[in-house]
């Protein structure tokens, strides 16, 4: 532990930003990485993307994050050696390993698991005490309610129960919906925060039938927004949900809702906050995904600072971006609850004059849990614990799945679903949650639930054209590398199994993907019919839930067929794109 | 002070009040929706595969790119089967208001008459086949003015 201890004390790299330029300031002779020098009368802490990983956990990086046009070569566009040196920080290190995927498997040994939520709860309360209980807020930005067996088969009031605990005082929604209205206004019964979303509305037929509003003049669902006293100053913190609910998942959790960035609707409400509550600072908690927001930010006039999510990307400082009212500053605090970010403002009549801004690494050993938190956390998972801690199989490999176009966590599940559903073609959904699995250690039914737990699990085998398939794959590889970011729902490519394609991210939509070939390296035939097994579909289907075939797939002794090493994608016209790592 | 038949006024009106009329791409167009050169249904424009082609049938020319009209639509759809899509325009003495969708089976969507002194705003829910522009084309004092925005029809999926 002494050399631990050492290991991370030299590394701190934390960055900073003032008077909105970011600029670096390392800290390299701070006494504690978790030492934040004072500034400002307000602090804004904030969670994002947790997925419910409750305990600490191992979690990569990507080592593909393309970036195209204009985002290219731009935060979060950046990968490995790039983004390191890029924000500076040194590559033997543990921010290195914290924010990006280099040396992963050797720096996991060292640094340890990051997260959980009896840490952040330690380091929560030392900070809100650092800077006293009236000049703080805890915020979380979605996605808290999703991500593991327990939130799965609890429907998120396992998180609910821990956010109180924590102190969250208002946060927004993604995958909150995908449990329905029902359960999500049952949750938010209990929860002692607010639940915050600008872009949420009555659909015109809802609001016809009196459905329930927040507001019904407006048709907004939600609260918008919240204004909390700060250090004696006014803070508004206005919602954003994820925009794209209704189409990313299946439309029967929603029906009586429509989202959208609805960046019209929100100019006016920051307009009315400014104009009419006169507060001091407006911030976003946003579910956009960062090229959402950095876009968002140049057009939407009078936000001070959008803390951001739903991309998963860990950077270290905010992006500041010019809009014909001024600068608005630009966060993406990670996810798997890797990372606190710590907002210090400095606030005066009607405007902020200073900022500072730290994304901290939870380093599970650097931080004591709090006994409260962990006692809960033990209480919550104690029912399941005994049926899902079995070891089921044991990885010969690293099993990540983050990355643009695969990862070999995808590919097991790829490989199960065509082994255990006979199938030529598996399709699996790029999500961009669920824990990396080191080698050589023990794989349960926990792991696989954290990889596959969603209120949509239901397995399909169905047949599909091979210019069907061309077509599935065209229209998620535009979610990705449109080049207008209000044309991406984030999230990664759909993972194929048995089945290779060359991918031409700068090219236009529909003509992104060719030279698709089966697994026996014949080419795929755009009238032929192929059986095609996936799960997560939009489509109600009926088959076993996943994690049960990916369990039976496992248990039967078997792992990734040798062979299927990478990822079967061949990438064209990136070769300089420093959003691959090895590049740029 | 030109006066329309009733029966296009009254059309107009729902129209005015936003009361939504879907477009029905490739289905017979049975809504009783007015040319904007004359009174007679413009027939021929809604047969018209493309979408230039559908422009001329209609109004004999084409129209340009004005910041006057604004259009809002969504970037992706939530449902193609009905995309709620509007025309605003700060454009003074407007008299018909259009909706193309460029790769839509038959290419115009929708087209309205404005009378003289009604608001010139329209909303309405348009049937989108796949992922392609949408134009709206504001006539006002003779001549034409429009806005196009991408809007998106995906299978579906999320990655976050």
């Amino acid at each position: 532990m002494a050399i631990r201890r050492r290991d991370f004390l030299k590394s701190v790299g934390i960055a900073a930003v003032s008077a909105g330029l970011p600029r670096l300031a390392r800290g390299a002779d701070a006494a504690s990485i978790y030492d934040i020098e004072r500034s400002g009368n307000a602090r804004i802490l904030h969670i994002t993307d947790t997925h419910a990983q409750l305990n600490p956990v191992y979690f990569r990086e990507p080592s593909v994050n393309i970036g195209i046009g204009q985002m290219m070569g731009q935060p979060p566009h950046l990968v490995g050696r790039a983004f390191l040196d890029r924000f500076g920080i040194r590559p033997d290190s543990a921010d290195a390993y914290a924010f990006t995927c280099f040396e992963f498997e050797k720096f996991a040994a060292r640094f340890g698991k990051l997260g959980g939520f009896a840490h952040l709860k330690t380091l929560v309360d030392r900070l809100r005490s650092d800077a006293g209980e009236k000049h703080t807020l805890l915020v979380d930005g979605g996605d808290l309610w999703q991500g593991t067996g327990l939130a799965n088969t609890m429907q998120g009031r396992d998180m609910v129960e821990v956010a109180n605990l924590l102190g969250i005082e208002a946060m927004t929604g993604h995958w909150e919906f995908t449990f329905g209205e029902q359960v999500l206004r049952d949750n938010l019964e209990r929860f002692k925060g607010e639940f915050l979303a600008q872009n949420v509305f009555l659909t015109e037929e809802a609001a016809f039938n009196d459905a329930q509003a927040f507001d019904k003049a407006t048709g907004r669902v939600f609260k918008p927004s919240i204004i909390k006293e700060l250090g004696g100053h006014r803070v508004a913190i206005i919602g954003q949900a994820f925009p794209y609910v209704p189409i990313a998942h299946p439309k029967r959790f929603t029906p009586d809702w429509t989202f959208g960035i609805r960046e019209e609707e929100l100019q006016k409400h920051v307009d009315v906050l400014r104009g009419h509550d006169k507060v001091d600072a407006v911030v976003l908690l946003s579910h956009n995904g960062m090229d959402v927001d950095l876009k968002l930010a140049s057009r939407v006039t009078g936000i001070d600072v959008i803390l951001g999510g739903h991309t998963h990307d860990a950077i270290p400082q905010p992006v500041a971006v010019k809009n014909a009212g001024g600068t608005t500053l630009v966060t993406n605090a990670g996810s798997n609850g890797k990372f606190l970010g710590v907002l210090d403002l400095a606030l005066d009549k009607g405007k902020v004059s200073d900022v500072r801004y730290h994304l901290l690494p939870i380093y599970s050993e650097l931080l004591k849990p709090d006994p409260g938190m962990a006692e809960l956390i033990g209480r919550l998972r104690a029912p399941y614990a005994a049926d899902w801690l079995e070891k089921i199989a044991t990885p010969d490999r690293l099993l990540y799945r983050r990355g643009n176009f695969s990862g070999p966590v995808d590919e097991l599940i790829c490989t199960a679903l065509r082994s255990e559903l006979d199938a030529e073609i598996a399709l699996s959904p790029g999500f961009r949650w669920g824990v990396t699995l080191l080698s050589g250690q023990g794989l349960t039914m926990e792991d696989v639930l954290a990889q596959t737990a969603i209120s949509y699990p239901e397995t399909y085998v169905q047949e599909m054209t091979g210019g069907q398939i061309k077509d599935v794959l065209e229209d998620v590889c535009d979610n990705l590398f449109n080049a207008d970011p209000y044309y991406q729902q984030g999230g990664d490519m759909v993972r194929a199994g048995g089945l290779a394609y060359t991918c031409t991210p700068t090219a236009a939509i529909g003509s992104r993907i060719s030279e698709l070939k089966l697994g026996n390296g014949k080419s795929l035939d755009a009238n032929h019919r192929y059986k095609v097994a996936g799960w997560a579909s939009v489509n109600g289907q009926q088959g076993a839930p996943v994690w049960d075939v990916v369990g039976k797939y496992l248990r039967s002794g078997r792992l990734m067929p040798p062979e299927r090493l990478g990822s079967g994608v061949t990438l064209r016209g990136v070769e300089d794109n420093p959003g691959i790592a090895g590049q740029g | 002070m030109h006066k329309p038949p009733l029966a296009t006024r009254r059309l107009i009106l729902q129209g005015a009040a936003s009361v939504a009329l879907l477009g029905l791409g490739n289905l017979p167009f049975a809504a009783p929706a007015r040319a904007a050169a004359n009174d007679k249904y413009p027939e021929e424009a809604f047969k018209q595969k493309g979408e230039a082609d559908a422009i001329k049938a209609l109004y004999g020319r084409n129209a340009e790119p004005s910041d006057k009209v604004k259009l809002d639509a969504p970037e992706i759809a939530e449902n193609g089967g009905v995309v709620p899509i509007s025309v605003t325009t700060t454009l003074d003495k407007v008299t018909s208001i259009s909706f193309f969708v460029a790769e839509n089976p038959n290419a115009l969507a929708a087209s309205y008459r404005i009378p003289d002194g009604t608001m010139a705003s329209v909303a309405n829910r348009l049937k989108m086949a796949k992922t392609t522009n949408v134009t709206a084309i504001v006539e006002a004092d003779g001549k034409l003015y429009s806005a196009t925005k991408e809007v998106k029809v995906t299978v579906g999926g999320c990655g976050g």
